[in-house]
């Protein structure tokens, strides 16, 4: 944004007040993410940086913390990734389906009620976390399914399928339906037509509210706490009580790993969202 | 001509009109099937649950059902004297049924509840009651402990008649109905929920300001950029919004620790000394900073958006209208942006005005919201009932938001990423 050469000194000034702002919160935004990266290496127990570190001395870093991270004796984190992924992969294939499905009926212009429906599916979203746990909590326990992976899974899918059908209804949104009446002309049923014309087309915005639902599932943490009994512990939870009982090294370690998925699931949602784009025609 | 000539008809003779309505009919059918799979998931594993939840907020059927001879024989008493000796009576077998199944722990935890004393007389009277002799209840009873022969805790007993109650609501903003059935406040310095909800709010409301203070400018600067720059920066929007909220928090814990980074920088830039290091966590410091930081994104990707759509050439038009850039900006750009700011600032307190994990970690005792209450009560004092009936109020005030939401912006109007 370069000023024109006109630009009287004091907006000039303004100008730049203006943009030094802009860095300050972007920095505010973003440094916070990158302390974690170096002191995931410190050779030392605490959570500061030590001398060493800050005169960049070799002996300062270590993989310590990585290495109890994966062959630690007592540590959890292996049972919890399991969980944590095996729980994730579930919830976001349920939500996936269901959210898809009601999508293509959402966007379907004879729906009846739309508007209410669309709230009620909507709320898991914006109710808050504390009070879906509480709520589904009381339903699981009800029907046996407290402190069980089927009843976590179910829970997740709960609170990821409001994602999809976002996404989806937004990707639908832009969607040429005469593609499918060619195909029904040509004799192909709902069902071919779905898989063989629909689907493809809207793939992208199905990926990326699966990811948003993954992402959901895998950094669940508060309903997972009321669910959860000592077999289905996950990261998030393992996270949570280290942070709250002791912040070890080795929790830094683990968030390291954390923030470089979502850095791969960010590029991910990124490139989809604009492949979608360009195939349903916006050009920006 | 009659009408019927002049009717279309379709290949197979039926009128136009009845065919399309019929087919009307049926496509609605199918679209409600597609959307039927998810809608009774939802209900059943999400709304009822909620509606259970209201169920056990203003359910009181425990002690009803403890003490029915009890409540049957009370109906008569007038509440200003001592009960007549068949209450006592009536009390007397029903409490020899409960130590039977053993419940007269809980009648005593459920009485407690509603007045304290009730406790060590409850289990007096078990130890006593096992020598009683046969009538004459009430002089036996009474004997017992002299708070036994307290009208005032025969009422709070009588007061427990009912199977549903109001009473968790009124605790919930610090209120109680007492033995007249008047509804008062309780003493200030045992008033602990109006401060939690205040707190709530406030800290919803000043995040939200703070996030649109800072969110306003670099959605701006997002929207006007050219695609490549701007592609880039929207990284830095994005990576937080995609990275575990629980990661965030952690390195918020390193930051603001008093050995911390920023603690580190103000001694360093001599804003403090090295022994006087300020405290930025388990307060509300630590809450405002941390929810800011995490909730920033949900400020900038509504604004953005919106912003994205006005053409730069309003702008312009406005300055070459001989407005200075301030006044074309707050008259022409400004108003524009309205319904991004409206969205992201609805989107935010709603996020905010619910949120549990952060204050849990880096609130401490001054620093924690209703929800950390809700949970509290949840995991630790187990009254399920109370915990259900704050979930509850905060649920009518979200749903109050997300109401106003849907008038503003419109549910399907939310965009994610």
């Amino acid at each position: 944004m370069a000023l024109p050469k006109y630009t009287e000194p004091h907006y000039r000034i303004w100008h730049y007040v203006y943009l030094t702002i802009c860095a300050a919160v972007f920095f505010f935004l973003v440094a916070p993410l990158f302390v974690i990266f170096p002191l995931s290496f410190n050779a030392e127990e605490f959570l500061v940086f030590s001398d060493g570190m800050k005169r960049l001395d070799p002996d300062a870093f270590s993989l310590r913390w990585y290495q109890d991270m994966i062959y630690g004796t007592k540590n959890p984190w292996g049972l919890a990734a399991k969980n944590s992924f095996i729980i994730a992969i579930f919830a976001t294939i349920g939500s996936v389906i269901l959210g898809t499905v009601a999508a293509l009926g959402l966007s379907s212009r004879h729906m009846p009620y739309k508007g209410l429906i669309m709230a009620v599916l909507i709320s898991p979203m914006i109710v808050p976390l504390i009070i879906s746990g509480v709520a589904i909590f009381f339903f699981m326990a009800k029907v046996g399914l407290a402190a069980t992976h089927t009843g976590i899974v179910l829970a997740h899918i709960i609170l990821g399928t409001p994602f999809v059908v976002i996404t989806v209804t937004a990707t639908l949104s832009g969607f040429d339906h005469s593609v499918t009446r060619a195909a029904a002309s040509l004799g192909s049923d709902p069902v071919n037509t779905f898989m063989k014309i629909t689907l493809p087309l809207i793939l992208p915005g199905v990926i990326s509210g699966g990811l948003f639902a993954f992402v959901t599932s895998f950094d669940e943490v508060v309903v997972v706490l009321f669910l959860a009994g000592l077999e289905n512990t996950t990261i998030p939870i393992q996270m949570w009580t280290g942070l709250r009982e002791q912040l070890s090294p080795t929790i830094l370690a683990v968030a390291t790993c954390l923030i470089i998925l979502s850095t791969l699931i960010l590029v991910t949602a990124e490139l989809l969202r604009r492949r979608s784009e360009r195939l349903r025609g916006i050009n920006r | 001509m009659s009408s019927e000539t002049k009717q279309i008809l379709t290949t197979d003779g039926i009128p136009l009109e009845v065919s399309l309505k019929k087919a009307e009919k049926k496509n609605k059918i199918k679209a409600f099937l597609l959307v039927a799979p998810l809608l009774l998931f939802i209900i059943i594993t999400y709304v009822f649950p909620i509606g259970d939840m209201l169920m056990r907020s203003v359910d009181d059927k425990m002690v009803t059902e403890m003490l029915p001879k009890t409540f049957k024989s009370m109906e008569k008493w007038d509440g200003q004297d001592l009960p007549p000796e068949e209450v006592f009576e009536a009390f007397y077998f029903d409490f020899q049924k409960l130590i039977e199944e053993e419940r007269e722990g809980k009648l005593s935890t459920q009485l407690n509840y509603t007045k304290n004393g009730f406790k060590s007389i409850i289990k007096k009277l078990r130890r006593k009651s096992k020598s009683f002799e046969e009538g004459n209840y009430k002089e036996q009873i009474m004997s017992v402990h002299r708070r036994w022969a307290d009208v005032e805790y025969w009422r709070a007993i009588k007061r427990r008649a009912p199977a549903y109650t109001y009473q968790k609501y009124l605790k919930g903003i610090d209120m109680y109905e007492n033995e007249k059935g008047q509804i008062i406040n309780v003493p200030e310095d045992r008033r602990v929920h109006r401060i939690l909800w205040m707190r709530t709010l406030e800290i919803a409301f000043f995040v939200t300001v703070f996030c649109f203070l800072m969110a306003y400018p670099i959605a701006h600067l997002l929207a006007t950029l050219p695609m490549k720059y701007s592609n880039l920066l929207m990284i830095c929007v994005l990576l937080p919004f995609w990275t575990s909220l629980l990661v965030r928090t952690a390195s918020w814990m390193i930051l603001l620790q008093q050995q911390g980074i920023v603690n580190d920088f103000f001694v360093m830039i001599g804003l403090v000394s090295d022994d006087n290091r300020l405290e930025m966590m388990f307060n509300k410091t630590g809450s405002y900073v941390a929810m800011t930081q995490i909730l920033l994104p949900f400020m900038v990707l509504p604004l953005y958006s919106v912003m994205k759509t006005i053409s730069p050439s309003l702008m312009r038009a406005g300055k070459s209208l001989g407005g200075t850039p301030f006044v074309a900006f707050w008259k022409v750009y400004f108003p524009l942006t309205i319904p991004g700011i409206g969205a992201g600032c609805l989107l935010v307190f709603i996020l905010a005005i619910g949120y549990y994990i952060t204050p849990a970690l880096v609130g401490g005792a001054s620093g924690t919201l209703i929800s950390n209450q809700i949970a509290f009560h949840m995991k630790s004092t187990l009254d399920w009932s109370f915990a259900s009936a704050m979930g509850l109020m905060l649920l009518s005030g979200v749903l109050v938001i997300y109401w106003l939401y849907n008038k503003l912006v419109g549910i399907d109007n939310i965009k994610l990423g």
